[in-house]
């Protein structure tokens, strides 16, 4: 058998899950650092109701960047997010089944669960799992999230995050993931090699540092000012509390290229994560209280 | 009767390094659970796997033995209202109870009869808890707020009592006779009993018992690297981790290409092993091999597919590894200095800058030539480069490595290299003097800052690990044979370091503790010098004079302690008496400039003879002061060595 091309491997996966009750969206269309901090993640985990969603992110670390020219990393990598909320008792078996739809025979290679907390100090988030190796290569993060936003959860989701470009690296025996078939005829590289140059070069050396700065007070502000309009907000039901997790990801990002762009001492950096933080775990309370679940 | 028990416990891949602590506590709990009980048996055996602990046990009762309890009641002459009252207290009627003479008088009793409990009824109610109750590191919930905690999700439980199921339940689960195979080799159910358990595992691809895991990938390395003229870098952490990483564990061999030998083989050793959990492997002459063995969870790679699997990936570890190297190498390590000012070495203590600062400065205190004191200020310079932000435990063998590639002559290079050794007690000090006294400079330089700001280890609480410094101080200052004053006169500190201090000689060295308690006494400032005293106070122990003498000094300090004896004036020798004291004195005078251990002999009859002969507490108050300094300046003398009223003597004190 041929290996999936990256589109199609894509595709086995969403029918995979969308076959076990997924609900398949596309994209969050903010700039995220990871799969997680989609709200269809963050605060869907949040109250009592079920949910189960699968989508793919792009996920832009900005210090990760290298300009195109390392094999291996990149600046804006696909995350393929699943939340089962609550989570299957079979659900590492159903993870399992979904290697096998992407064609991997697992009994020609070795897989094993190896011991990886996941934590988001910047989301008042953690959680208890492993890293997935396939071959001495990770593939995947599986999480049981315990908190979110300091709230211990109603349901414990399982969240099984993968690294597409390395999953297809790996299907398509490829050292460079620029290498990495998208569709037939066309490489990784063809499609994303530009944004990764470009994007280095901006976030490494062009960005203007008091913009930055700047724009991450003003997000800041406009998150805090909404969260203290709450309280005395007559329609609590129509209270704007996914706008103000928008702006908490704004700040996420800019806290992300300011330290990609080295303006943030490490001394610094300690507090400007304390202020994310707050925002989040103030966003969480409210999403929690709006659903009419009181927060812990 | 006298039943076997089967406990499996089966669960979400469990971490390594928690499972034998876990099946440690398992094994305390149950068989104190059949002690208490009364339910006999022992516990035979316990294993685990990532997926399951196992317990079992032998010789278990079907059920408690009954039991007979002769109880008191009211005397006999207390009459019938009380005899009704202590029947019915006792669940019984009046013609039930009987009655007993004892030495105060005649007593109503009644002999209460308990039936044991059937076992698998207190093992169905006790079970539940007892697997709860298993501590581990970090728990987590998984069936919704305010369930069951454990370390990862319970799948299945299997609990027999002979061929019967004891019936409990956990979170959801009930306990059963089925269990479930390796994820990959096995059935995901079958059913089992005590006596076909292994071999309904090894059916199913699992390897229960942990010891012929690791002598199957001990073997199977053998038969990898015979004839090849390879041989394994042992490691037995590492061994451990892939013994209980796996259930059925095999192992490849895998190649890397030769131009990644031009890194220091410490980034190559360190990738392998703590990102790839690889053993390394050596040739003949002990240098690094393109090679590595990798341990799978599965039965083979026939297709090769798993070694090249492996290969790729570390391949591209190696590729970043050289990027970082190569990268680094671009900026001299002084250059770096400025950059430390960015690094905090503890929010209250400053940047790593200052802690540079202090720790040259300290050097030089400490006697350190030009070499040592380049050496401090290069050596946390390492600590923002790529490598060591990527590898941290790298630090300090990248800074030794990259000063030594930039030109630094050796002394500085190995100075920097080593000076976070030693790294535990089975780790060597520093090689070189300079390294020495780099690596004790900065130990003491953290103790003293973090003593100053009140962040002093207590109970099982050290964050910043100072114990681990205080006592790595202590080893390069005995063990290299180095005179530095360790404390800066801060009383909590000193204490500290004291406590560090004994407890290297008692435990580590295997002193005795009364003899370091008796040489610490006469001082510790000097930590050589006190190495020394106590080999000389362990040699002349054993020799016959030496306790008698000990027990002597005890007596002599007493005396001096009772008479309030404070001056420390001449011996006025006109006052001596003839005989005796005059003898003891000569004694004294005449091998003053001896060591102690040829003193001995001679001094320990004279000092007998003149407790048995002398009168200290003479009635002339002059003779009497004469005596007492006699006594003081002979104690003054041998207390340089020891205080050898410590020594405890067979005769007690």
């Amino acid at each position: 058998m041929t290996a999936l091309t990256f589109q199609e491997m894509i595709f086995r996966l969403k029918h995979y899950w969308a076959n076990r009750g997924c609900i398949i969206t596309e994209p969050y269309d903010m700039e995220l650092g990871a799969g997680t901090m989609s709200p269809e993640t963050f605060l869907r985990v949040l109250g009592p109701e079920p949910y189960r969603v699968a989508y793919v992110q792009p996920s832009r670390r900005p210090a990760d960047g290298r300009y195109g020219e390392n094999p291996k990393r990149l600046y804006k990598h696909q995350q393929l997010q699943v939340i089962l909320k609550p989570s299957p008792a079979d659900v590492l078996d159903q993870y399992l089944g979904s290697l096998e739809a992407i064609g991997i025979d697992l009994r020609k290679h070795d897989i094993k669960f190896e011991e990886d907390n996941w934590e988001a100090p910047t989301l008042g988030a953690w959680g208890i799992g492993w890293q997935v190796m396939l071959d001495g290569l990770e593939i995947t993060q599986f999480t049981y999230f315990q908190q979110c936003g300091g709230i211990d959860l109603d349901l414990v989701p399982a969240e099984i995050t993968y690294g597409m470009e390395r999953l297809a690296s790996f299907l398509q025996n490829k050292d460079s993931l620029y290498d990495v078939e998208w569709t037939k005829g066309v490489l990784y590289k063809e499609v994303r090699f530009k944004d990764e140059q470009q994007s280095s070069v901006y976030n490494f050396e062009l960005a203007s540092v008091d913009m930055l700065w700047e724009l991450f007070k003003l997000h800041e502000a406009e998150c805090r000012r909404l969260l203290d309009m709450y309280e005395k907000y007559e329609d609590k039901a129509r209270f704007p509390v996914l706008p103000a997790y928008e702006q908490v990801l704004k700040c996420s990002n800019t806290f992300n290229l300011l330290d990609a762009r080295g303006a943030i001492s490490v001394t610094e950096r300690v507090g400007v994560i304390g202020r994310v933080r707050r925002l989040a775990v103030g966003v969480a309370q409210l999403w929690a209280a709006q659903s009419g679940v009181a927060a812990a | 009767m006298s039943i076997p028990l089967l406990l499996e416990i089966g669960v979400e891949e469990i971490p390594d390094w928690m499972l034998v602590p876990a099946l440690n506590q398992l094994q305390d709990t149950f068989q104190t659970l059949l002690d208490q009980q009364a339910l006999g048996g022992r516990v035979s055996s316990v294993d685990a796997t990532p997926r399951r602990l196992v317990l079992k046990a032998e010789g278990l009762l079907d059920r408690q033995a009954d039991t007979e309890e002769l109880l008191f009641g009211p005397p006999k002459s207390a009459g019938a209202g009380a005899a009704n009252g202590f029947a019915k207290k006792m669940g019984t009627t009046v013609d039930q109870l009987g009655v007993e003479s004892t030495a105060k008088g005649e007593y109503f009793s009644f002999k209460k009869k308990t039936q044991g409990q059937p076992t698998a009824a207190i093992l169905s109610r006790e079970l539940p808890s007892l697997i709860l109750r298993i501590q581990w590191p970090k728990t987590m919930y998984w069936n919704g707020k305010g369930t069951e905690h454990f370390i990862r999700p319970i799948r299945w439980l299997v609990a027999l009592l002979g061929e019967n199921v004891v019936p409990f339940e956990i979170a959801g689960v009930k306990s059963g006779k089925t269990s479930t195979g390796h994820r990959l080799l096995g059935k995901a159910s079958f059913p089992v009993t005590i006596a076909d358990f292994d071999q309904q595992l090894r059916a199913n691809g699992v390897i229960l018992c942990a010891g012929e895991r690791q002598h199957k990938i001990e073997t199977e390395i053998q038969t990898l690297l015979e004839g090849r003229g390879l041989h394994l870098q042992r490691d037995p952490d590492l061994l451990h981790t892939l013994v209980y990483i796996t259930e059925f564990p095999s192992v490849i061999l895998g190649e890397f290409d030769r131009q990644y030998l031009e890194l220091p083989k410490e980034v190559l050793v360190t990738v392998m092993k703590h990102h790839q959990k690889y053993f390394s492997v050596v040739d003949a002459e002990g240098n690094l091999a393109p090679n590595f063995i990798a341990v799978m969870n599965t039965s083979g790679d026939p297709e090769g597919l798993v070694r090249q699997g492996n290969e790729s990936v570390l391949r591209s570890r190696f590729n970043d590894a050289r990027f970082f190297w190569r990268n680094d190498l671009k900026r001299k390590l002084e250059d770096r200095l400025e950059d430390l000012k960015n690094v905090t070495f503890q929010a209250k203590l400053g940047s790593y800058f200052e802690k540079t600062l202090r720790t040259v400065a300290l050097v030089k205190t400490l006697g350190g030539d030009e070499g040592a004191a380049r050496a401090a200020l290069l050596a946390k310079c390492d600590l923002p480069t790529d490598m060591v932000k990527e590898f941290t435990d790298l630090q300090g063998i990248m800074g030794g490595q990259y000063a030594k590639a930039q030109g630094e002559p050796e002394p500085v290079w190995r100075a920097i290299y080593d000076h976070y050794k030693p790294l535990s007690m089975e780790d060597s000090i520093p090689a070189t003097t300079q390294g020495r006294l780099v690596a004790l400079a900065d130990k003491l330089d953290t103790l003293r800052e973090c003593f100053q700001v009140d962040m002093i280890p207590s109970g099982s609480k050290d964050p910043f690990a100072l114990r681990r410094a205080a006592q790595g101080a202590v080893r390069i200052a005995v063990e290299g044979k180095l005179n530095v004053t360790l404390d800066d006169g801060s009383p909590q500190l000193r204490e500290f370091l004291r406590d560090r201090i004994e407890y290297y000689f008692r435990d580590v060295r295997n002193f005795k503790y009364d003899e370091v308690r008796a040489c610490m006494a006469a001082g510790w400032e000097d930590l050589p010098d006190l190495e020394a005293r106590l080999r000389r106070v362990q040699a002349i122990r054993p020799t016959t004079d030496f306790e008698p003498l000990a027990a002597s000094f005890k007596r002599i300090k007493n005396i001096l302690k009772q008479a309030d004896f404070k001056s420390a004036g001449n011996i006025n020798a006109a006052l001596l008496e003839a005989g005796p004291e005059k003898d003891l004195w000569d004694e004294h005078r005449q091998t003053k400039s001896q060591p102690l251990e040829t003193r001995i002999a001679a001094m320990r009859p004279r000092i007998d003879l003149f407790f048995d002969k002398v009168l200290v507490n003479a009635p002339d108050a002059a003779i009497r002061t004469n005596r007492l300094t006699l006594l003081n300046n002979l104690l003054t003398e041998f207390s340089t060595i020891a205080d050898f009223s410590e020594i405890v003597t067979e005769k007690g004190s």
